[in-house]
């Protein structure tokens, strides 16, 4: 096995990790977009179940938290380059504007600082128009660099 | 009057969030219940699998806890408030303290640090078994629109 993983083999691994094999992101729909060492994207179809308020039909903003909490830690395991148990420390979510009813969200996040113990992440959540985000985050990440 | 509004009126007079979470499908999903115990709400979200976020560390996704929070946050506001449109969350900030364990319902509640007219501060604590052990806390603000 060649030292630097290509591209499917590390897709295999952040959808094993940070999609499909968290039992909460699969259950709200999360999927896997894109991703290059600088950010990652992932996508929350619109979903009926999702909605917040009946009135309006926009998605709840739980699942927007959500959808964030899982695209900045996403973004933190491949700028580490290798798994490694993190936690989040804490995520500020501005919302921007209500969301399109009926619109998928994408949450394109990145990793912008890592420290020994310590990754600093942002985010935007957009339905379809990046330069018009939904919601906007920043959060903080504790990384257990084998030592639990 | 709008389902929405009777069901509100009908949890303010009875305490019964019943009629008004079956309206809104995110917190059916969830699962959240809403009761008023000595005149305080708070808000449960009872164990299930599909909470969980990372298998390998057996722990609830940090966004259900990030959700139910705020949740919490606007069960309290239209509980207390004499609008009955929806607060809208201008933004949150959630802090995570320990690990919220797998198998365990999870509760929160939240406390009014700022009501103003237009907008509320409000802080929302997150706990399991004990609420002097709190696994998460939130700040957050919402817009309110009096009329």
């Amino acid at each position: 096995m060649s030292r630097i993983p290509n591209k499917d083999q590390v897709r295999v691994l952040i959808d094993r990790v940070f999609v499909n094999g968290v039992p909460h992101n699969v259950a709200l729909g999360i999927q896997l977009v894109d991703f290059e060492p600088e950010f990652l994207e992932l996508r929350l179809p619109y979903a009926e179940k999702l909605v917040g308020n009946p009135e309006t039909g926009v998605i709840h903003g739980g699942a927007v938290t959500t959808l964030m909490d899982a695209g900045c830690g996403g973004a933190v395991m491949i700028r580490l380059g290798k798994p490694m148990r993190i936690a989040t420390l804490d995520l500020r979510i501005d919302y921007l504007r209500p969301g399109n009813r009926d619109a998928d969200l994408v949450c394109r996040a990145e990793c912008y600082r890592v420290t020994k113990n310590v990754a600093f992440t942002r985010a935007i959540t957009h339905d379809g128009d990046p330069s018009d985000p939904v919601a906007s985050a920043a959060g903080t990440f504790i990384i257990f660099r084998g030592d639990k | 009057m709008t389902d929405l509004s009777t069901a509100l009126y009908h949890a303010r007079a009875t305490n019964d969030f019943a009629p008004l979470i079956a309206l809104i499908p995110y917190a059916r999903f969830m699962g959240f219940r809403v009761e008023v115990i000595d005149d305080d709400l708070r808000l449960i979200m009872p164990y299930s699998e599909h909470l969980i976020g990372n298998g390998s560390v057996d722990a609830l996704h940090g966004g259900t806890l990030g959700a139910m929070m705020e949740s919490t946050a606007i069960f309290r506001l239209l509980w207390s408030a004499e609008t009955v449109r929806v607060p809208k969350t201008i933004n949150i900030t959630v802090e995570y303290l320990q690990k919220a364990e797998r198998g365990k319902d999870t509760y929160a509640r939240a406390e009014f640090i700022r009501h103003g007219r237009r907008v509320a501060n409000v802080r929302i604590s997150c706990w399991q078994d004990d609420p002097q052990q709190m696994v998460a806390a939130a700040n957050a603000h919402f817009l309110l629109t009096p009329e």
